[in-house]
C-alpha cells in the first residue's frame, strides 16, 4: 500500500508583510493610467489657477493733478514695515522731544474724547472736522510713548488709555498688554509712566499717582541711545460693513481722538527742552490734528492708528500670498475623485475579492491604501505649491500688488499644510468610498463636505457672519485655515471673516478638524470592511 | 414585420428609461434626499439669519433658497448614475442593442431624469419657500420690516421659485451630458461639481473687479442662481433670466458633447 504525500509547492512561501502590501497598492495606483493622469491634472490645476489669479489682480495708482492730467501709472505702494517685519500703520499726532539715554516720563490723563466721520474722507478746509459725529472709537488711544525715531515703523513702547479697552501697554505694533480697566475721566484719571533702561522700556499705571503697578516690560532690539519720547493721540478709522448680495459695502471714515494731559514730569537727559508736534505720516484731518500747551496742561488731538495692518478684500491694501492657491480647491476635487476610485474601482471590477484573499487582514489593506494615496497626494501638492507660490508672487508683484510679508515658518506651514490638506482629504475620500462603495455618492459627500461649506462661508450675503464661522469651524472646510498667512490682532478692529481670509480656528486646529473627520471615517471604514462581505 | 413610427419609438425608449430609473432602489432615496437636504439647508439658513434693527440688505428669496446649493449636488448624482451606472454594470450594451439610435437613448434619459428632477425640485423649492416664509419674519426679515413677502403670488418670488426648479432640471441635463462624455460616475460627478463650485472660489481669489464680473457671467452656478435674486437686481452683471440662460448654454454644450461622443464611440 503506497502512501501519497500531499502536494507541497516547491516555491518558497511569499512574504505578506506590510511592505509587500504597500508595494501591491502602489502597483495598483501607478498602473491605472487615469489615476496618474488625474494626479498630474491636480498639479496642473493648482499651478494654472495660481497663474490665473496672479494675472487677474491688478493694483495701480495714478496721481492725477490739474497740472499733470495723465500721470504715469505706478504700482501700489506697500505700507511701512514694523520691527517684526510685518506691515504696520504708524500714524498719530506725536508731541515729542529727544531723550538721551535712560530716563522716564510720567503723565496724568484726564480725558479721552473723539469725533468720527460716517461719510468718508473729510474735505480740506478751515474746519476739517465739520459734520463729524462726537464719539470715541473702541481702540482710540492716547498716552505716552518712547520711540526709536520719528521714522515710520520704528521700534516703540507706549502706555495709553483707550476708548473702551482700559489702560494698555503696547510695543512694536504687535504686542498688547492690559493695565487698569475702565474709562478715563476727570473723576477717575489715569497715571501713566514709561521708564527706559538700556534696551528695555517698562510701563506702569496708577489711579492716584502714588500706588504704581508694573504693566509690562518691552525689550526693543536696536533702540538707539537718543530716542524720541512724549505724548501721542491716535484714532483708527470708523467703519461699518454691511454685507449684501453682490459684496460687502463699507461706510465710515477717519476719526479723531483728543486727550487732556497734566502733571507731565520727566527724568533723565532731555537736551531740547521744548516739545515739537508732528502728525506722523501726514495729517488727514488737517489743522484738527494738533496740540496745545497751557501752564503744563496739554491737549493732544490725533488721527490714525499705531498698529499692525490687517488683511482682507475690504481693506484694499495688498494681497495675501494664499490668494494664489485658489487652485487647491480644483486639486482637492481631483484628489477626492482619485481617492474614492482607489477603493470603489476594486468593488466595481471585483478586484476587492482578490485583494482580500491575498491579504485577509482587511484593516491592513485599508491602511496600505491610505498610506499610498496620501503619499501621492502629499507629494503632488508639495510640488504644485512649491511651483505656484513663487510664480504667483512674481505675477502679483508684476501687476503692482504689494504682498503681505510672510515669515519663513509661516511660508513652510502654508506649503506643507496645503500638501497635507490634500493628503488627508484623499484619506477621507478613501474612507468614505469604502463606507458607501458607490463612486458618485462618495465623491459628492466628500466634496459637498469640504468645498460647499467654504463656498457658503466666503460668498457674501448668503449667510450671516456667525453662521459662516460655524461652517468653517465644524466642517472639514476648517482645514483651509492652514493657508491663512495674516494673523488676527485683538488690538485692531476689522472684519475677521472667512471671505476676508480669516478663519475662526488657528491654522493647525483647523487642520485638526479635517484630520478628525478623516480618522472617524477611516475607523468606521475599517469596522465595516471587516464586518461586511466583499 | 411591423415598423415602429419615430414618435412611438421615442416613447418606448422613454418608457424603458423610466422603468430603469424607477426600479433602481437608489433613485427614490436620492430624490427624497434632494427634497430633504434642500429644505433642511434652506430652513437652517433662514433660521441663522440675524438682522440688526438698522436693516441688512439680505435677499429673502435667496436666503430661503440656499438649500439649492446642496440639492443640486444630489440631483447631479441621480443624473450621473443614470448614465455612468449603465457603463459600470455593462447594461449600456443591452440598452444600445435595444435602441440603436443613440441620440434617442440620451433624449429619453433627459426626459425621464429631467421630469423626475422637476418633480422633486418643485417639492424641495416649495418646502424651502414655505420654511423661509415662516422663519424669516421671526428674524427681522419680513413684510413687517419692509421686505418682500415670500408668497408665490408675488412675481419676483414666483420667478425665483420656478426658476430654481428649472435650475435643478438644467443641472440634471448638464450632469447627464458630462456623464455620457466621461462614462465614469466618480469622474463625471467630480467634473460637474468642479464646474459648479470652482467658479465662485476662483472669482473670490481674483483681485480685478472686471475679471470678477466676467467670471460671474460665465459661471454656471453663480449666473444660474441669479434667477433667485429679488433685490438689488441692477447690481447683477446679468438679468435673472440671462443668468439661467448661461446655465442652459452649459447644459446644452454638455448634452451635445455627451451625445456626439455616445454616437461616435464604441460603448
Amino acid at each position: 500500500m503506497s502512501v501519497t504525500a500531499p502536494y507541497r509547492s516547491e516555491q518558497r512561501a511569499g512574504r505578506d508583510g506590510f511592505a509587500q502590501l504597500l508595494r501591491a497598492e502602489w502597483t495598483k495606483f501607478r498602473t491605472v493610467r487615469g489615476w496618474v493622469i488625474g494626479t498630474l491634472v491636480a498639479v496642473l490645476l493648482i499651478v494654472l489657477l495660481g497663474v490665473f489669479t496672479g494675472s487677474g489682480s491688478q493694483c495701480s495708482i495714478a496721481d492725477v493733478t490739474p497740472q499733470n492730467p495723465n500721470p504715469p501709472i505706478q504700482a501700489c505702494p506697500p505700507p511701512p514695515v514694523g520691527p517684526g517685519g510685518e506691515w504696520v500703520s504708524d500714524s498719530s499726532y506725536f508731541v515729542h522731544q529727544p531723550l538721551d539715554g535712560n530716563g522716564s516720563v510720567t503723565v496724568r490723563v484726564t480725558s479721552l474724547t473723539g469725533l468720527y466721520s460716517t461719510h468718508g474722507a473729510m474735505a480740506p478746509g478751515p474746519n476739517p472736522t465739520a459734520g463729524m459725529t462726537p464719539g470715541v472709537q473702541p481702540w482710540s488711544k492716547a498716552g505716552i510713548i518712547i520711540k526709536a525715531s520719528t521714522a515710520q515703523g520704528s521700534a516703540y513702547a507706549a502706555m495709553m488709555v483707550t476708548g473702551s479697552h482700559g489702560v494698555r501697554m503696547q510695543w512694536n505694533f504687535t504686542h498688547d498688554v492690559a493695565g487698569l480697566a475702565g474709562k478715563v475721566s476727570a473723576a477717575s484719571p489715569r497715571w501713566l509712566r514709561l521708564t527706559r533702561s538700556g534696551g528695555s522700556v517698562s510701563g506702569y499705571d496708577s489711579a492716584d499717582g502714588t500706588h504704581w503697578t508694573h504693566v509690562g516690560t518691552a525689550t526693543l532690539a536696536g533702540l538707539p541711545s537718543v530716542t524720541q519720547a512724549g505724548l501721542f493721540a491716535a484714532s483708527p478709522d470708523y467703519s461699518v460693513t454691511t454685507t449684501s448680495l453682490g459684496g460687502g459695502s463699507g461706510t465710515g471714515g477717519p476719526s479723531l481722538a483728543t486727550s487732556a494731559f497734566d502733571h507731565v514730569s520727566r527724568q533723565g537727559t532731555w537736551p531740547a527742552g521744548r516739545w515739537t508736534g508732528d502728525a506722523m505720516s501726514g495729517a488727514r484731518l488737517g489743522s484738527a490734528e494738533q496740540f496745545r500747551e497751557t501752564d503744563g496742561r496739554f491737549t493732544v488731538s490725533g488721527s490714525g492708528d499705531i498698529a499692525p495692518v490687517v488683511g482682507g478684500s475690504d481693506v484694499g491694501v495688498g494681497q495675501t500670498i494664499e490668494r494664489t492657491l485658489a487652485g487647491t480647491f480644483a486639486a482637492l476635487i481631483a484628489v477626492v475623485v482619485i481617492g474614492v476610485m482607489f477603493i470603489t474601482a476594486e468593488y466595481r471590477r471585483g478586484m476587492i475579492r482578490t485583494t482580500l484573499t491575498a491579504s485577509p487582514r482587511r484593516g491592513r489593506v485599508l491602511a496600505a491604501k491610505a498610506l499610498v494615496i496620501s503619499a501621492v497626494a502629499f507629494l503632488a501638492g508639495l510640488i504644485a505649491v512649491a511651483i505656484t507660490i513663487p510664480v504667483g508672487e512674481h505675477l502679483l508683484r508684476e501687476n503692482g500688488n504689494p504682498i503681505f510679508p510672510v515669515s519663513v515658518l509661516t511660508m513652510a506651514r502654508i506649503v506643507a499644510g496645503t500638501a497635507a490638506l490634500l493628503a488627508v482629504a484623499a484619506v477621507l475620500a478613501l474612507a468614505v468610498g469604502t463606507l458607501l462603495r458607490r463612486s458618485a455618492g462618495a465623491v459628492t459627500a466628500v466634496i459637498a463636505g469640504i468645498v460647499l461649506p467654504y463656498l457658503l462661508a466666503i460668498i457674501p450675503g448668503v449667510l450671516p457672519t456667525g453662521a459662516e464661522e460655524w461652517l468653517v469651524r465644524l466642517t472639514p472646510a476648517a482645514a483651509f485655515a492652514i493657508q491663512q498667512s495674516t494673523p488676527r490682532y485683538a488690538q485692531v478692529t476689522a472684519a475677521y471673516t472667512p471671505s476676508n481670509g480669516y478663519f475662526p480656528l488657528s491654522p493647525w486646529a483647523g487642520f485638526g478638524v479635517l484630520c478628525a473627520w478623516a480618522a472617524l471615517a477611516l475607523i468606521l471604514a475599517v469596522v465595516l470592511l471587516r464586518r461586511r462581505d466583499a | 414585420m411591423s415598423t415602429v413610427r419615430a414618435g412611438d419609438a421615442l416613447m418606448n425608449a422613454v418608457h424603458a428609461e423610466w422603468t430603469k430609473l424607477r426600479t433602481l432602489p437608489g433613485t427614490g432615496w436620492l430624490l427624497l434626499a434632494v427634497i430633504a437636504l434642500t429644505a433642511a439647508v434652506s430652513a437652517i439658513a433662514a433660521n441663522a439669519v440675524t438682522c440688526p434693527a438698522a436693516g441688512c440688505r439680505l435677499d429673502p428669496a435667496k436666503v430661503s433658497l440656499t438649500g439649492v446649493d446642496l440639492g443640486q449636488a444630489i440631483v447631479a448624482i441621480v443624473a450621473v448614475t443614470a448614465v455612468a451606472g449603465e457603463y459600470s454594470t455593462g447594461m449600456i450594451r443591452l440598452t444600445l442593442a435595444a435602441t440603436p439610435r443613440r441620440w434617442r437613448v440620451l433624449a429619453a434619459k433627459a426626459a425621464t431624469v429631467g421630469t423626475a428632477t422637476l418633480a422633486a425640485g418643485a417639492v424641495a423649492v416649495l418646502a424651502s419657500v414655505l420654511a423661509g416664509a415662516v422663519l424669516l419674519p421671526r428674524h427681522g426679515i419680513g413684510p413687517a420690516h419692509g421686505y418682500l413677502a415670500l408668497s408665490l403670488g408675488s412675481g419676483p418670488v414666483l420667478r425665483a421659485a420656478a426658476g430654481s426648479v428649472l435650475y435643478l432640471a438644467l443641472i440634471a441635463l448638464l450632469s447627464l451630458g458630462v456623464a455620457a462624455a466621461v462614462r465614469d460616475s466618480a469622474v463625471a460627478i467630480g467634473v460637474v461639481l468642479a464646474l459648479l463650485y470652482l467658479f465662485p472660489i476662483i472669482t473670490s481669489a481674483v483681485g480685478s473687479q472686471t475679471w470678477q464680473r466676467h467670471l460671474d457671467q460665465i459661471s454656471p452656478m453663480t449666473a444660474g442662481l441669479y434667477i433667485q435674486a429679488t433685490t438689488n437686481l441692477r447690481a447683477l452683471p446679468l438679468t435673472p433670466w440671462q443668468g439661467l440662460g448661461v446655465l442652459a448654454a452649459w447644459a446644452t454644450a454638455a448634452m451635445l458633447a455627451g451625445g456626439l461622443l455616445l454616437r461616435f464611440r464604441d460603448a
